[in-house]
């Protein structure tokens, strides 16, 4: 790695004493948010892994349960998530480009597609808790009039894996509102934009998830 | 280790219409994806494989360019691919383990 550029005019990062230079602090905060990536894909994946199995034990038990879905609305979410995407990957772009007011446009589309996303989502939950369908043993076997007795463990599933991917949309949309403030205050520009560049590959995985859960869940059932 | 050395101006800047492209191939695949669950019937026992590699491909397109991970060092892509190194490591293990268990039923 070479030095950092104290040459550059007007924007110069002051990065942490315990670093050699801005872009050692830049690599090394990276590397920190990919570390993070793997706990992840390690959360998700033994979600994944669990379904995979069960589905190959029972699989008419999981076709029935991915009947009670709506494809329409999990491939709504899925252009939405995908959008939110690039607008994300636009806002440090923008940066890049010292184009900070639309940055933070960018920032602040990819909040509103997580609102919508969210949305969507209430609809699909509080449809199913209508019609009784709760995860485990709280699904109501006589109201859903279920033709597997452990449908239940479909939904147990289901709800895991799409609430605990909300939860990660919820977070996303708060760490983009710290960095969209931040960018508003003008803490960022095209030499120092760590943090926009974290959150970005935070909000990137949530999509990456969200690509593998909608045929999972909504279309292979 | 391309594009990323030097001062932090050095970053690689992906240009515009590389960000466009990739998500319009991701509408795309989406919309693919949805084609191809609609003759299901058809493809038969290939219709998950099928989802699953297009998925495989999106995922791909956003870890490369949206992540940036095509400009990134070798370090970050080695440790993001160690995340899915054990993934697969645990379903081998997993599947080893439930499908080569012997059904026990008792007698009494």
């Amino acid at each position: 790695m070479s030095t950092d550029s104290h040459s550059v005019k007007g924007h110069e990062h002051h990065f942490a004493h315990h670093f050699r230079s801005a872009e050692h602090e830049y690599e090394t905060t990276k590397e920190g948010i990919w570390l993070f990536m793997v706990t992840e894909i390690l959360m998700f994946g033994g979600l994944f892994i669990g379904y995979s199995i069960f589905h190959n034990i029972y699989p008419e038990m999981f076709a029935e349960g991915a009947s009670y879905l709506d494809w329409k609305m999990g491939f709504l979410n899925t252009l939405v998530l995908i959008f939110s995407s690039l607008t994300m990957a636009l806002g440090i772009f923008f940066l890049q480009k010292n184009e900070q007011k639309k940055a933070v446009m960018s920032l602040a589309i990819t909040i509103l597609c997580g609102a919508i996303f969210m949305v969507v989502k209430y609809f699909e939950y509080t449809h199913k808790f209508h019609l009784g369908i709760f995860p485990g043993r709280l699904l109501d076997v006589a109201k859903v009039g279920v033709h597997h007795a452990n449908l239940g463990m479909y939904f147990g599933f289901y709800y895991c894996m799409t609430g605990l991917h909300g939860i990660h949309v919820l977070l996303g949309m708060g760490l983009i509102s710290w960095v969209l403030f931040r960018t508003l205050r003008g803490d960022f520009n095209s030499n120092y934009y760590t943090a926009v560049e974290g959150v970005g590959i935070f909000w990137h995985i949530i999509d990456l998830i969200w690509i593998f859960l909608f045929p999972l869940l909504y279309l292979v059932g | 280790m391309a594009g990323n050395h030097g001062d932090s101006q050095g970053h690689h800047i992906t240009p515009l219409n590389v960000y466009l492209k990739v998500a319009g191939a991701l509408f795309a695949l989406t919309f693919l994806t949805v084609i191809a669950h609609h003759f299901s019937a058809q493809l038969g026992a290939m219709a998950a494989p099928v989802a699953f590699f297009i998925a495989t491909i999106k995922a791909v397109l956003v870890m490369l360019w949206f992540m940036h991970l095509k400009y990134d060092t070798i370090m970050n892509r080695v440790i993001f691919g160690a995340g899915f190194f054990f993934l697969a490591l645990l379903l081998a293990f997993s599947g080893l383990d439930i499908w080569t268990r012997v059904a026990e039923f008792s007698t009494l």
